[in-house]
């Protein structure tokens, strides 16, 4: 432990702890744009200057020493801030009343709280083109402030290697490799980026007024689906506490705007499971080559798969994701069962992510229905504006239920929003089709939690079922690592079955969650480890306390089935709930 | 050697030392005169470097050109002396000659443009160099006959 001195007050924190951290712990907050918990300090906004005995320097990047004598604040430090700010400003444009970030840009409130109003210097701003290719992220290097948080991410949280620096100096600008467009780069779409950005200069692809548009059109016949994770995290931008549960509260509002029927994408994980969990077990009694398996419902880890990853195709579940399901189960089981023309069937999405918006257009397999099985996938933030817009009182909305056939779900389902949740749930299923009883303790505490990689053992009928669940691409790499050298050398696998999720925490921490300033954990802004864990928590407590925890039970799968799929694993699941991979480039035009 | 063993040669010649990225950059540019993007995706993979790092290194040198330069290299030196001299019009002047900016090469690859920071002969200001050969006390009308001696020199060649 050091100790020191910060405003005067004794502090004591571990050693190697930064001067900026060691005063949050004394509740000083030193103004900072780059800083983040989820990244390595880069120095890069200057904002977080103090006094450290007596000379000026950045709190984020200086570890603290003994007897070190720290001032937080005063006439020259804030001046020196202020202008900093106005520098940064100078060169960063003047439009947030047209921004998608207005409201909730760090940039804004720092410029807000440092009372930038009079003297602005020069703006400089350059405008560059706006890398909209990928239709999930939006990247406008206008905007940028070059606090290299998106960067980090991406390359070593993520270890894609799609964003860098370009250039140095006033031309600094993040791009990837050679300033190619973002769809032609390595590039998987998680939108880690755009959640760690501090102003509007990575965004979510906006598709909210295709989805009005569709609500308005009399002809069409709109159904709408909610990601599990979208419901423990929609109420922060409504003023709710963290990771509250408000299933209700949505449905009834997604009602109002318009949609003629309520889906939950909780069915379609439900529906992942049963299908997952029998491939699972043809693979782990039947064809043990053919193990380890892969989950497949994270559609960020999909394109990682296809462009990094190739050689693990045929470890990887054929599954489609839970809402990919729903889409194809809407146009075909619910257009019959309503008689309603699928070609007027329209399905939105509601996803925490920035990826399933390239998810839904991947390959011919998403059409499975004859047409496009999802038509637009939105983010919670993007839900959150409509709702915002449709003139809802979300806070005071009563609760509704979803709709059947697509509405109903288990416990199982709605953890697949945490990393470790659909490893659980496809355990309890696949624990049942193999041993015909049901999971004394349907809880692995081993695979929950925010560590990279979580390990357990499940004994299933004898069988040791070896386990690994990653989170954060950046630490799938050891797994895969560990799995190849055992396969060449001709060694027992390390893991049968392993879950993958992009983001880290899985998808309640998704690239299209909400990012709202102020709070109960008011900063650092953005993502943190404490919010990550408060959402899984009201998703983990939502099982808990499910009346059926198994999604093998859920009456409306059974129903469906026995009406429509016929055999898990059969002829026309393969047709509607799988899909193909197929190796692709990192760079585009890589193989010419 | 095929271009593809250029980038090959020079990644299992750097590979295992570390920090040797800029060393292997500058070898593939000795030999090719810029760094092309298939020398540098082969080079990325050959030495199990992300592309991205690449980039960063290749735009943040002003050494590096990421485009084939043209025959002929105008080097206007912008020093002080030669600047003082008035070579920021001779840059001008071949600027508005060539049709191109600084670091740019003609369509036709026959000239490339560029600024050096003194060359050492400031007694000649305002100097430019012209693949090794220097020329003095420079002013904008000369810049129309040394376009013209160097375009009959490649036009003769061929």
């Amino acid at each position: 432990m050091v100790k020191l001195k910060i405003d005067n007050q004794e502090v004591e924190v571990p050693a190697g702890t930064s001067v900026l951290d060691a005063a949050r712990s004394v509740q000083i907050e030193i103004p900072t744009l780059c800083n983040h918990p989820d990244v390595n300090p880069s120095a890069g906004c200057g904002m977080c200057i103090v006094k450290i005995n007596g000379r000026i320097m950045r709190s984020c990047c200086t570890p603290v020493a003994e007897n070190m004598e720290v001032i937080t604040t005063d006439a020259e430090l804030f001046e020196t801030r202020r202008m900093v700010l106005k520098l940064i400003l100078s060169n960063h444009p003047n439009s947030c009343l047209s921004c998608v970030r207005s409201g909730a840009c760090e940039l804004q409130e720092m410029a807000n709280t440092f009372n930038i109003v009079d003297a602005p210097l020069p703006n400089l701003t350059k405008r560059y083109d706006i890398d909209d290719s990928t239709k999930a992220v939006v990247l406008d290097n206008s905007k940028c402030i070059l606090c290299g948080r998106c960067v980090e991410v991406c390359q070593n949280q993520q270890n894609i290697w799609a964003l860098s620096f370009l250039n140095r100096g006033l031309a600094t600008r993040i791009m990837p490799a050679n300033g190619i467009n973002l769809a032609d780069s390595p590039c998987i779409k998680c939108g880690q980026c755009s959640a760690h950005c501090p102003t509007g200069a990575i965004v979510e692809y906006d598709d909210t007024a295709k989805v009005w548009e569709m609500l308005r059109n009399p002809d069409l016949y709109t159904v709408v689906q909610i990601a599990p994770a979208v419901r423990v995290a929609i109420g922060e931008e409504f003023g709710f506490e963290f990771g509250k549960n408000l299933t209700g509260k949505t449905y009834a509002a997604l009602r109002r705007m318009g949609f003629d029927k309520v889906f939950d994408t909780n069915f379609g994980a439900d529906l992942t499971i049963i299908e997952e969990a029998t491939e699972f077990v043809r693979r782990f009694t039947k064809a043990p080559e053919s193990l380890p398996m892969f989950t497949s419902c994270c559609p960020a880890w999909v394109d990682m798969l296809e462009k990094f990853n190739a050689d693990m195709i045929p470890n990887f579940s054929t599954c489609k994701s839970p809402h990919e399901m729903v889409g194809a189960m809407a146009k075909t089981y619910f257009a019959d069962k309503a008689g309603i023309d699928p070609a007027k069937i329209r399905v939105v999405s509601v996803m925490p992510c920035t990826a399933k918006k390239w998810e839904i257009s991947r390959s011919e397999d998403m059409k499975s229905s004859g047409y496009q099985d999802v038509d637009v996938s939105i983010t919670t933030r993007e839900l959150a504006k409509m709702i915002k817009q449709a003139g809802i009182d979300f806070r005071n909305i009563a609760d509704e239920q979803a709709d059947n056939p697509l509405g109903e779900y288990s416990g199982a389902a709605t953890i697949f929003g945490a990393t470790g949740g659909v490893m659980t749930a496809a355990l309890r299923t696949a624990y049942f089709y193999i041993t015909g009883q049901e999971l004394a303790k349907p809880e692995f505490k081993d695979i929950e939690g925010l560590e990279g990689v979580k390990e357990t053992k499940v004994t299933i009928d004898g069988a040791e079922v070896r386990i690994a669940v990653a989170h954060g691409v950046g630490n799938v790499e050891k797994i895969l690592d560990c799995i190849r050298e055992a396969k060449e050398k001709g060694e027992e696998l390390p893991y049968h079955f392993v879950e993958v999720m992009a983001c880290r925490g899985g998808c309640v921490a998704g690239g299209g969650q909400p990012r709202v300033i102020g709070g109960e954990y008011a900063k650092p802004y953005g993502i943190t480890d404490k919010i990550r864990e408060l959402r899984a928590r009201g998703l983990f407590d939502e099982d808990e306390n499910a009346a059926n925890r198994l999604s093998h039970h859920n009456k409306e799968i059974q129903t469906l089935y026995e009406e429509y799929i016929g055999e898990p694993n059969g002829e026309k699941a393969h047709h509607l709930l799988h899909t193909h991979y197929t190796p692709r480039p990192m760079y585009k035009g890589e193989e010419d | 050697m095929s271009d593809a063993s250029v980038a090959a040669q020079i990644a299992a010649k750097w590979r295992k030392k570390r920090g040797s990225l800029i060393m292997a950059l500058h070898e593939l540019q000795d030999i090719k005169g810029y760094v092309p993007w298939n020398d540098a995706l082969e080079l990325a993979q050959a030495m199990n470097i992300p592309l991205a790092r690449i980039y960063e290194v290749l735009t943040f040198y002003n050494f590096f050109k990421l485009d084939a330069p043209g025959k002929a290299v105008i080097s206007v030196c912008t020093g002080t002396a030669c600047y003082l001299k008035g070579n920021d019009k001779t840059l001008e002047e071949f600027k508005k000659q060539l049709g191109i900016s600084e670091g740019e090469s003609t369509p036709d690859r026959m000239f490339h443009l560029q600024c050096v920071r003194c060359v050492g002969c400031c007694g000649l200001a305002p100097v430019c160099v012209v693949n090794g050969k220097t020329y003095g006390r420079v002013t904008t009308g000369d810049v129309s006959n040394i376009i013209a001696e160097w375009r009959k020199k490649f036009e003769e060649e061929e």
